[in-house]
């Protein structure tokens, strides 16, 4: 072994043949195409069960800790901080206060909207600080909204609430 | 930032670790070779600047990200000949994004704990086979009960992270868009770069929005590529260079995945992760002993983000810093001399190529057009990944 360390200034060369989307829509290289067809199906586990069943009601419920007082949200059974099983469980607001937010022109692919959506992660009245979710805010114009605007769900009817988490339609702004 | 230097780390290594070859593919957003080919060419190149043969390898690391994109399960052992896998021990690591860092950590403990004197790492990604775009692969990484349902688009996240960064400290776009254009420019210099370029503030500004405050230009490309690297021991290290490169540490670190908890203005998980290398290397005080930086940069305010983050800057301070010229290739404190992957291209792992390599080969002082001006003789590299809460650190010296 051991020939000895090279003196070249580094990368020595850029190996590798990089191809235009022409050339695979003109085939004009040899490629092979699969579309694998993959379904899953997901068990809510013990704390999502009960808090999608709650969306239902056009409740949220979050789990408390009494080692370290807080009000876990979303729930879990157990307080990771303190690696206990959770002591109760507490009905939450449907409100909160944005602590972030965006306006998003791309859907999952990348591909263009048609209407931006707004994005923002809300921290929820009645839990804990910083216990916040991801969700959509609507009924406002876009440069109307800012970092601690605060905010009330808008819920499905009833009769149309699934147990997901889109049971709660969007969120708008709270007046007053 | 002061970290405080702790006697009695509960560490004892074998063996220190040296780097004394290290390739990488060119970057591009899609190639003719194949995955394997390309982990051939990157380990090749590592080799041949190491003076090793692959017979000399005595271990192997894999480091690549999700199998969606590429559409094969259990990647590693359809990776594992190109990589110079077989027939030696060989392991794959893989914690998203920051597996770039991660497999060179991974490596070292090879060589620390003296079960391998020679370990390879290859870090191979090839996003272009997912179809129509990579993107589509990204949302499966999202929580199923509670993100999936609102439809979102991975952007989202680092869009909501860059809006409370720039809140909380006060940042404008502008000065965040400075980063973009520093690290396309410097990738003129980099011979695999795929999306180098003269490009000014407004252009990033101007570009397409795709979720807001998040533009087109503030985003690095998916990119195919590989990179490799050769770490070996003090006594092999010896007989092939005067001057290797030594890893004088490394560190780890991940938050909650329950990223709605979390308070994104900052990167804990960098900081915790750079705590625990700086103890390992002796920093207590990382701006004064740093001399070159490759934060990771997928996105342009990520670069800010993270130099807060590995207590380069105060919180806050890194848009001033890039500001001033501190942080261009002949300042103070040269950020991401590589082009960083805003520039040479981002292939997930691969982009081990522009961290972990680009600090060996500045501290080597073989980075030629890319060799920062000023003398260097300690540089720290990071990633980032998962669900956007790990840090994976290293930091090197040209000194034992």
């Amino acid at each position: 072994m051991a020939v000895g360390k090279k003196e070249i200034s580094c990368p020595p060369s850029a190996e590798g043949t990089g191809l235009s989307d022409a050339d695979i829509s003109q085939k004009n290289v040899t490629y092979f195409e699969d579309h694998p067809n993959l379904a899953y199906s997901w068990t809510a586990g013990q704390a999502m069960s009960r808090f999608l069943n709650e969306l239902k009601n056009g409740k949220l419920i979050a789990t408390k800790c009494e080692k370290c007082r807080r009000v876990i949200f979303p729930p879990r059974i157990y307080c990771e901080l303190c690696y206990k099983p959770i002591d109760d469980w507490v009905y939450i607001k449907d409100t909160g206060v944005v602590q972030t937010f965006s306006i998003s022109f791309i859907d999952p692919d990348a591909k263009p909207l048609e209407k931006p959506v707004i994005v923002a992660v809300i921290t929820i009245d009645g839990a804990s600080p910083n216990m916040g979710i991801m969700h959509i805010i609507d009924e406002v114009e876009p440069e109307k909204v800012y970092i601690g605007m605060r905010v009330k769900a808008v819920w499905r009817p009833e009769s149309e609430r699934k147990g997901t988490i889109t049971d709660i339609k969007y969120w708008k702004p709270l007046e007053g | 930032m002061e970290v405080e230097v702790i006697k009695g780390l509960k560490f004892h290594k074998k063996q220190d670790v040296a780097i004394v070859g290290a390739g990488m593919t060119a970057f591009k957003r899609r190639m003719l070779e194949t995955g394997k080919e390309l982990s051939y060419y990157a380990v090749k190149q590592a080799l041949e600047e190491a003076g090793l043969d692959i017979k000399d390898v005595e271990m192997v690391v894999l480091g690549s990200a999700p199998d969606a994109f590429d559409g094969i399960s259990l990647k590693e052992e359809y990776l594992l000949e190109g990589a110079g896998g077989c027939d030696r021990p060989y392991m794959r690591y893989f914690v998203g994004g920051g597996t770039a860092v991660f497999a060179p950590i991974a490596g070292y403990w090879h060589v620390a704990s003296g079960l391998a004197d020679v370990c390879l790492v290859v870090c191979e990604e090839k996003m272009s086979c997912c179809q129509p775009h990579p993107q589509s692969a990204f949302k499966y990484i999202w929580d199923p009960i509670l993100d999936r349902p609102l439809k979102p688009n991975l952007i989202w996240i680092f869009a909501l992270e860059m809006r409370r960064y720039m809140h909380v400290n006060n940042v404008k776009h502008e000065d965040i868009a400075l980063v973009s254009v520093k690290n396309k420019a410097n990738a003129l210099d980099h011979p695999c770069s795929h999306v180098a370029g003269k490009i000014t503030v407004e252009d990033v500004l101007n570009s397409e929005p795709m979720a807001l405050p998040v533009r087109r230009l503030d985003v690095s490309p998916p990119s195919d590529g590989a990179a490799a690297l050769v770490m070996v021991a003090p006594h092999i290290a010896r007989q092939l260079t005067d001057d290797p490169v030594w890893v004088t540490g490394v560190g780890w670190n991940l938050d909650t995945t329950h990223w709605t908890n979390r308070d994104l203005y900052f990167p804990r998980y960098t900081a915790e992760a750079a705590r625990m290398a700086y103890r390992m290397a002796h920093i207590t005080d990382p701006r004064k002993q740093i001399d070159v930086a490759e934060p990771y940069d997928p996105f342009d305010y990520k670069e800010l983000h993270h130099m807060e983050g590995l207590g380069l800057a105060k919180k806050g301070e890194a848009p001033i810093l890039t500001k001033e010229g501190v942080t261009a290739r002949d300042g103070d404190l040269p950020v991401c001399p590589s082009g960083g992957l805003l520039g040479v291209g981002n292939p997930i792992s691969a982009a081990m190529g522009v961290k972990v390599c680009e600090i060996y080969w500045q501290l080597a002082y073989r980075a030629g057009k890319r060799q920062v001006a000023k003398e260097v003789t300690t540089g720290i590299c990071q990633a980032w990944g998962d669900l956007m809460q790990i840090g994976t650190v290293m930091v090197m010296s040209n000194k034992r």
